[in-house]
């Protein structure tokens, strides 16, 4: 495959990373590499170790072993690279975790002022802009807990977006809600993959992968197990656990 | 029993009296104020990486959760002076209040912080934020607020320990009125008074309380 955008340098990579959790092996010799744009979506079965891999692209982590990369900044023990790498990867959670004391608006005005140092107006200015974007605006000056699952969720996408981010992580965005609002949030999702946001997305939802991913990443007991666009991945996976998994999964949608 | 019991002492004395209960409050105010500041640093400090920071933490509530405040009160009013350190009645006592209240605020703070979920400060790192400004910007209020009801009635304990504050001569209610009892020897109705006083300086106080909680701690939770 030769496409314009393989001639550019990656915007993140992951070069043989290893993770234990004392003697669990979490993550074994992990190699990513994600180009500005490309939009990849994680799936394998529970306990595979893909939350701990986008985790540990923000650091929520720490490796062990081997070298990642965001935006030419090598991430290590030092806050500064920390600091830099979370400011230009914005995640969304499961569990939505807005903060419960500040309103939808102070959600998304938070980072931008503390972090950034961007002024209340303007970080204001930024926020409606997102809210709007996700369609939440007008619950603005509401509280967390007084909105819906969906609603949160996508408040914590236009939270996340406010920091201006070069690359998204979804950590199963959908998993925590109601059937019915998983649409409202995949929708959200389809349109910032396609203003062309750089997204990774652990997500069982197989109908997303199809539609936005470029890649689809298989991952079982820590390790990548296959890669490919989801076309092949789906029609043709040539791994035994990938047929496992897929033959399971869409049993289930 | 052939006491005649004459509240007039106690009417004369009025203002005195008063004038103490200012006092009292004033007291229980500061104290307060010190002892939630040494509540919220002394959780950040048992939270941090530096190991010594936390052990000073642990062995401070320790010491001062075990041992009488009437000891506590006369070491620092008393023993400290032994090695210079020479404070009058009033700083005594807002120092033995603050420090008393603080490890108990601790302890009870300490608790909220624990239940706040792992996520939210997952949201404040990957946001970009330091672990200090998570702390103080993400998780103080909800756990405060989660552990409102076991602080306050804390407070309201502090507020009622003023009056062992007599036995350095502080100025404040009791103390007060064990002049007036001694001058007038009209003990029940000198005591009976102030334990009318106190009883409202506790609503008062309670009430105050209530409305910090309205203004801080209205936000809707599930």
């Amino acid at each position: 495959m030769l496409h314009a955008a393989d001639t550019q340098s990656p915007l993140l990579s992951m070069e043989a990373v290893d993770k234990w959790y004392g003697a669990f092996h979490a993550l074994k010799n992990i190699n990513l590499t994600v180009r500005k744009g490309e939009k990849i979506v994680l799936c394998g079965p529970s306990g595979s170790g893909k939350s701990t891999l986008i985790r540990c692209i923000n650091a929520l982590e720490k490796i062990e072993k081997g070298t990642i990369m965001v935006e030419g900044t090598k991430l290590d023990d030092s806050g500064k690279s920390i600091d830099a790498v979370r400011r230009e990867v914005g995640m969304v959670f499961q569990s939505f975790n807005l903060f419960p004391h500040m309103t939808i608006l102070e959600n998304c005005t938070l980072a931008p002022m503390r972090v950034r140092g961007t002024g209340k107006a303007e970080a204001e200015k930024i926020a409606r802009k997102y809210l709007e974007r996700v369609r939440i605006l007008d619950q603005a000056d509401k509280f967390p807990a007084q909105l819906s699952g969906g609603q949160q969720q996508r408040v914590a996408i236009a939270r996340a977006l406010c920091m201006e981010p070069k690359a998204m992580l979804f950590d199963e965005p959908t998993s925590a809600l109601d059937p019915e609002m998983v649409k409202e949030v995949l929708d959200t999702m389809i349109g910032l993959a396609r203003d062309g946001m750089t997204m990774i997305c652990v997500t069982h939802e197989m109908g997303f992968a199809r539609q936005v991913a470029d890649r689809v990443i298989f991952m079982a007991s820590g390790e990548i197990i296959e890669e490919a666009p989801p076309e092949t991945f789906f029609r043709n996976p040539s791994h035994p656990r990938t047929q496992a998994f897929l033959g399971e999964i869409l049993a289930h949608h | 029993m052939n006491y005649v019991l004459d509240f007039s002492v106690v009417f004369e004395k009025m203002p005195d009296l008063l004038m103490a209960a200012l006092a009292t409050i004033g007291l229980a105010l500061t104290g307060m104020s010190l002892a939630l500041v040494i509540g919220v640093i002394g959780v950040a400090a048992r939270t941090s990486s530096i190991r010594p920071l936390r052990t000073a933490v642990i062995a401070f509530v320790e010491v001062v959760r075990n041992t009488p405040f009437l000891v506590q009160i006369f070491f620092i009013f008393f023993a400290l002076p032994m090695m210079g350190i020479r404070l009058n009645p009033t700083i005594t006592a807002i120092i033995a209040l603050g420090l008393n209240g603080g490890a108990y605020a601790i302890e009870i703070i300490r608790g909220g912080v624990d239940n706040i979920q792992k996520g939210q400060v997952e949201a404040g790192l990957a946001l970009g934020l330091h672990k200090t400004q998570v702390f103080r910007l993400i998780v103080l209020k909800p756990a405060l607020r989660a552990i409102y009801p076991s602080l306050t009635s804390q407070f309201i304990m502090l507020t009622l320990t003023t009056s062992v504050c007599t036995s350095i001569a502080a100025y404040e209610l009791t103390s007060v009125a064990q002049i007036i009892e001694s001058d007038t020897f009209r003990s029940f109705e000198v005591y009976f008074a102030i334990t009318l006083m106190y009883l409202v300086i506790s609503w008062m106080m309670m009430g105050l309380f209530a409305l910090i909680s309205r203004h801080f701690f209205s936000y809707p939770v599930r």
